[in-house]
């Protein structure tokens, strides 16, 4: 391994041969997560086509408290953290310590997913369903494609820790909790597009 | 040592595991990136109730604070880098905020473009006896 770095400095980047394992799946996955930020942006340009044709129905100023939303960013940022530290214990091969940083991602993620389940639920009682008007579709299509991401993100991480427990830290089990940790970073890169243009733009 | 140098001994700090000097630097790194977007995540909900700011320009503020916490969190959170290595993910990266503005800007510049001729069509139908 220090051999290898050691030559890596005279060999110029292109005659080095294969990246390694680590750098290459990091690629694939990024590739992904670019085309799923593309979906999103899908969902992104029709609200912002369709934000403003209510039909009649209640505007986004009625509807959005700011307060609720402060709460769910605050779960998505601190979850965001306790990822992170979850990468650094599983790159130290502590399994201990690996479970308590999944257990405080999986908490502050399904508290998340709660307050956005009770916010839905509150608008649809109140006659604000998305079959309201053109706006809401398109905040439910939004928000709620972002929350089914965050749903399937849990999911993945209940069947991660399971690997950990089952398999060890075989090389496909860390490739694939590193993707697991790119894909919730970049679900809280969408909620910065989404609490921004739908919730503090909503005049 | 040089530049290049210094780039590499990081890259190799950060693929070889189970070093204490790893653990602390990630540690540092996941903190700073976590008090960063705290900052920007309240400056963002203080400039969208604040009167303190002139009115148009507070969408552009929040613009600028979003922009600025998507970085933080590429940057602490996903972990790109200039380095050899992440050039691949800058270029795919680059290209992905590309598709991205084209579709979101080109959608909003066509829907209005269109909602406008629409507006017209209107007029002649009212027109018409």
């Amino acid at each position: 391994m220090t051999a290898a770095v050691a030559t890596n400095r005279e060999i110029p980047i292109s005659e080095r041969g294969p990246a390694p394992r680590k750098v290459v799946v990091g690629y694939g996955f990024w590739l992904f997560l670019l085309s799923d930020i593309i979906v999103f942006s899908a969902l992104f340009a029709a609200y912002a086509v369709l934000s403003g044709r209510t039909a009649g129905g209640p505007s986004g100023v009625q509807l959005f408290h700011r307060r609720e939303v402060l709460v769910e960013t605050g779960c998505l940022l601190a979850s965001s953290f306790t990822c992170a530290l979850m990468s650094l214990a599983i790159e130290q091969r502590r399994r201990g310590l690996m479970v308590v940083g999944a257990l405080a991602t999986f908490a502050l993620g399904a508290a998340f997913l709660g307050l956005e389940l009770t916010e839905f639920s509150g608008m649809i009682a109140r006659g604000a369903g998305p079959d309201r008007s053109a706006f809401l579709s398109a905040f439910f299509a939004l928000v709620g494609m972002h929350g089914l991401h965050v749903a399937i993100g849990l999911a993945w991480l209940v069947s991660m820790v399971a690997q950990v427990f089952t398999l060890g830290w075989r090389p496909m089990v860390v490739d694939r909790l590193a993707c697991f940790a790119l894909f919730w970073h970049a679900l809280d890169i969408v909620w910065i597009g989404v609490f921004t243009i739908v919730y503090l733009g909503a005049r | 040592m040089d530049e290049k140098d210094q780039r590499h001994a990081q890259s190799k700090g950060q693929e070889t595991p189970g070093e204490s000097a790893g653990w602390r630097s990630g540690l540092a790194k996941a903190g700073m990136g976590l008090a960063a977007s705290i900052v920007l995540t309240l400056a963002s909900f203080w400039a969208a109730g604040t009167h303190a700011v002139w009115g148009p320009g507070v969408p552009v503020l929040l613009a600028a604070l979003a922009i600025g916490q998507m970085g933080v969190h590429l940057v602490f959170f996903l972990h790109v880098s200039s380095g050899p290595e992440g050039t691949n993910n800058i270029l795919a990266l680059l290209f992905g905020v590309f598709v991205v503005a084209l579709v979101v800007f080109g959608s909003m510049v066509i829907m209005a473009s269109l909602d406008a001729g629409m507006g017209a069509m209107d007029g002649l139908m009212h027109m018409q006896p």
